[in-house]
């Protein structure tokens, strides 16, 4: 399998030739940040058609096709929208943090992007605790939701941003425990090396039972931790017209909506990496030939073919379900998912050191 | 009914009865009514106020009720005036028929009468600072004293309940609030998603918990029974469907057979087999509606989808037979306006078979879906008491146990050649109230299947009774009820027999069905969530439009 770390590395070694060290970094440091941004709002922009275009099927509408062949400048055309769109500030808000917010969860959102492994050796951040830091940046999202609520001096947005309080920090455990779940039966928590560990079997399948539980705990949790419906509620549009972001405008409320898009790309990126193998083609042991061909399918293309199919899941589950209530909401985490996905972790636990995994 | 006129006489012995009506008129004076009234209800079980009805009589003004017993389903007037045109004043009986409570309202707003010992004697449509009672025959409508007020209404917050003294007699103004000032209220409307329209609910919450519900209403009031009062009769027919634009057909067919009953037409078969198909169809529309926005509110957004699917083979029936998609226009007095689209009963058959195919589809997705499920069941109970004395009619009031179909008890039209049943069911909850109206299509499918038939057996095609081209009414006043989407409608019509050649009404009332289902808000949300508010008022489904008439 073609490793991509040769072409980064060739990379590393021209600029090293012609500049110094310091230099050097700060270059690489610049090119992955652009990479980056680049590969965010592109993403972002995907995604948005692909909801668009998988919910309108699920409707049975046509969903967009006025702009461009099959509707696909629609986009640029929504993007190119809310850019022009006028910023409104309002009277008696805290502006300081009216204005952070938004940010806020766009960084919180970027940096999870970046620990994403996109393909053989082509990876932004990789470090031993990787898993440990997908879980903690991520919660940094809820401070600006928080915030934006908070900010806007609005009664609307307050309660859509206490409910998001209570959503994502409950939330947050059975996620965090559903991927421990996973980092235990793959024995290390750096992203590489869980993928790796995939070679032979995605975990999904190695972990059978224990990991069919984590995996469908974190599809419920990620949906609750991303605001998407069945878990909408902090943004309930038909309760709290827009919840936490009612009173933003223009590339503020933008931000929110890139952020939203691209939290459901690394939910499904990070269900593809814990469960489905990352970019570990698929491996069927004793299937040599089988192997090998999958073998000369790009990894990239492994990652963005799990993560989208992932992601249709997840559009699959908002499309299909009503809403729940916040009552109903907390109560299935605190009574069902966090207990069962406490017991789940010891028995995965146990099945480890037993050796009863594949 | 002589039994009934002595029954009555036996409770009140000033009450002047007069039977030469449609119904048993019973004329009493203010100062007996409320006793009269508590009589009423307690002895004579005439439960259901059906409408309440303001009029001025120029030398008096005074209000008209519509009683009904809901075992028997005899209906009874009563004339309650004043003669005391400046500060006119009549006993509130919102403590007997909970539904009086806004209807009175209504009634202060458009004729000034205050309701002594009502609890809550604001306007209900207009602000608080309109000049004068327009419904009146001596209103001033000069636009100068009520010019278009761009600032916000003064002390909304204010209102005031008229006491009497038990002993004394004396009426004395005791001001109140709607809420108190550490109250945390929140305005759901008049722009928001889920209201269905400009409606606008004033809701005081403790955390999520609703502790209670203003309605505040008049958002889009057309003011439709005062510009009625300006038209000639074939001119009112077109406001009926601007009222509940759901029950577009039903509500006209009302208006039309009211006023064929004062003319005395006899209506043509076909004509009304016609009418009777196209309230079906408008029903099973505005179910569909009602079940997309039901299921929207809830945020299960594909299944609004599929309501929509299916009402667009309506929608077409619609288009190809009176040429409009909504507003359709074709009932007229004496019959349609024009005959139906030769492909009219193979569409009908059609649109009947998908929407009845499609129906399971309905109930996969969203009826056995557990979040469903638990946002709906036992969640905004109302009882079959409750529902009586709020007079709530249609789906709500047949989820809670209320036999009030108008199509088996006061049957109209030529309902009783059908067979088909009254859905009921005892649960009175949200999920009651949305299975009501999944049955009441079955029904109706049942109902036009078998009217296609009956179509199909008449011969030749007179499609409307012949109609003098000047439409005068003798004086008098008729009323008529139909079974619209949402429950009972009613026409009030009164005329004065005025022999000039372009007659107008002297007084119409619109009894909507709606207006009583908004009586319920507060009574059914109170001590749920905010998000349960969403799906209680989406259950009981109201149209705005047919509130502010």
């Amino acid at each position: 399998m073609f490793d991509l770390s040769t072409v980064t590395n060739w990379t590393h070694e021209q600029l090293l030739s012609v500049m110094p060290q310091w230099l050097t970094t700060t270059v690489e440091c610049i090119l992955v940040a652009l990479f980056l941004l680049l590969a965010y709002s592109v993403l972002a922009m995907i995604y948005i058609m692909y909801e668009r275009w998988v919910c309108g099927w699920i409707q049975c509408r046509r969903g967009p096709i006025r702009v461009g062949p099959w509707g696909s400048l629609q986009i640029f055309a929504d993007v190119f929208k809310i850019l022009s769109k006028e910023i409104i500030t309002l009277w008696h808000t805290d502006r300081f943090l009216f204005f952070l917010a938004p940010f806020l969860v766009v960084i919180a959102s970027v940096m999870t992007f970046a620990c994403l492994p996109w393909g053989k050796g082509f990876q932004i951040i990789d470090f031993n605790v990787g898993a440990f830091f997908i879980i903690a940046v991520s919660s940094v999202g809820v401070l600006g939701i928080l915030l934006a609520g908070w900010s806007s001096n609005s009664k609307y947005t307050l309660i859509g941003a206490m409910r998001s309080g209570a959503q994502m920090i409950s939330y947050e455990l059975s996620v965090g425990l559903s991927m421990l779940t996973m980092v235990c039966l793959a024995g290390t928590m750096s992203i590489t090396g869980i993928v790796e560990a995939q070679q032979d079997g995605w975990l999904l399948f190695r972990g059978h039972l224990p990991a069919l539980i984590a995996f469908i705990i974190y599809i419920i949790a990620a949906n609750a931790e991303n605001n998407r419906g069945p878990f909408d509620l902090p943004e309930a549009e038909h309760e709290l017209t827009a919840g936490y972001h009612t009173e933003y405008s223009g590339i503020h409320y933008g931000l929110f909506y890139l952020a939203e898009y691209l939290n459901l790309f690394i939910v499904s990126g990070i269900a593809a990496l814990l469960f489905l193998g990352g970019w570990m083609p698929l491996h069927i042991p004793g299937w040599d030939g089988f192997n090998t061909v999958m073998d000369y399918i790009p990894s990239t293309l492994w990652f963005l073919g799990k993560t989208f199919f992932m992601t249709f899941i997840f559009i699959w589950i908002r499309w299909s379900f009503p809403r729940v209530r916040i009552d109903q909401m907390l109560a299935l985490e605190w009574r069902y998912l966090m207990p069962i996905g406490l017991v789940n972790l010891v028995v995965m636990a146990l099945m480890v050191t037993k050796d009863w995994v594949f | 009914m002589a039994d009934l006129q002595s029954r009555i006489s036996a409770l009140c012995e000033q009450a002047q009865i007069d039977n030469s009506g449609e119904f048993l008129l019973v004329t009493v004076d203010d100062a007996h009514w409320h006793e009269f009234a508590r009589k009423l209800k307690e002895q004579l079980h005439f439960d259901y106020l059906t409408a309440l009805v303001g009029v001025d009589w120029k030398d008096s003004l005074g209000v008209v009720y519509y009683l009904t017993n809901s075992d028997t389903h005899e209906i009874i007037h009563i004339k309650v005036a004043t003669t005391n045109r400046d500060c006119p004043m009549l006993h509130s009986v919102s403590d007997i028929w909970a539904v009086a409570n806004f209807q009175e309202r209504e009634v202060f707003d458009f004729y000034g009468i205050i309701f002594i010992n009502h609890p809550d004697m604001r306007r209900f449509f207009l602000r608080n600072d309109w000049v004068g009672h327009p419904l009146r025959k001596d209103y001033d409508d000069n636009p100068e004293l009520n010019p278009v007020r761009l600032e916000d209404e003064v002390n909304e917050d204010d209102s005031c309940r008229w006491e009497e003294d038990p002993e004394t007699g004396k009426v004395t103004k005791v001001d109140t609030k709607v809420f108190e000032d550490d109250e945390y209220v929140i305005n759901v409307g008049p722009q928001h998603p889920s209201t269905h329209g400009v409606m606008r609910y004033r809701v005081s919450l403790d955390g999520e918990i609703v502790k209670k519900v203003d309605v505040v209403s008049g958002y889009i009031h057309r003011g439709i029974e005062k510009m009625c009062e300006s038209l000639m009769y074939p001119q009112t027919l077109l406001y009926t469907e601007r009222m509940d634009y759901m029950a577009a057909h039903i509500n006209r067919h009302c208006l039309c057979m009211c006023i064929e009953k004062a003319l005395g037409i006899e209506v043509p078969r076909r004509a009304e087999l016609i009418r009777l198909m196209m309230d079906e169809l408008m029903r099973i529309s505005s179910h569909l509606l009602s079940y997309g926005c039901l299921t929207m509110d809830q945020g299960a957004t594909t299944a609004f989808f599929y309501g929509f699917r299916e009402r667009e083979l309506i929608y077409d029936i619609f288009d190809r037979t009176c040429g409009a998609r909504m507003s359709m226009s074709y009932a007229t007095i004496g019959g349609v306006v024009a005959d139906v689209h030769p492909d009219f009963i193979k569409d009908v058959r059609n649109a009947c078979d998908v929407i009845e195919k499609n129906l399971k589809e309905y109930h996969q997705l969203f009826t056995g879906n557990v979040i469903a499920r638990n946002r709906m069941i036992g969640v905004g109970l109302l009882s079959r008491e409750q529902a009586l004395d709020y007079a709530i009619t249609g789906p709500s009031g047949r989820a809670s146990g209320v036999n009030c179909d108008v199509r088996k008890t006061n049957p109209y039209s030529l309902y009783e050649e059908f067979d088909f049943e009254e859905v009921t069911r005892t649960e009175g909850d949200s999920m009651a109230r949305y299975l009501v109206r999944m049955d009441e299509i079955v029904q109706s499918i049942k109902i036009l299947r078998q009217a296609c038939e009956k179509l199909e057996a008449i011969e030749g095609n007179e499609f409307c009774a012949k109609v003098p081209k000047m439409i005068k009414l003798p004086a008098g006043h008729w009323y008529q009820q139909v079974e619209a989407s949402r429950g009972a409608f009613g026409v009030y019509l009164e005329s004065d027999g005025d022999p000039k050649p372009f007659q107008k009404p002297y007084r119409m009332h619109f009894q909507s069905p709606c207006f009583n289902l908004i009586g319920i808000v507060d009574l059914t949300c109170r001590d749920n969530m905010i998000a349960d508010l969403i799906t209680i008022t989406a259950s009981i489904d109201f149209v705005i439009p047919d509130i502010d008439r």
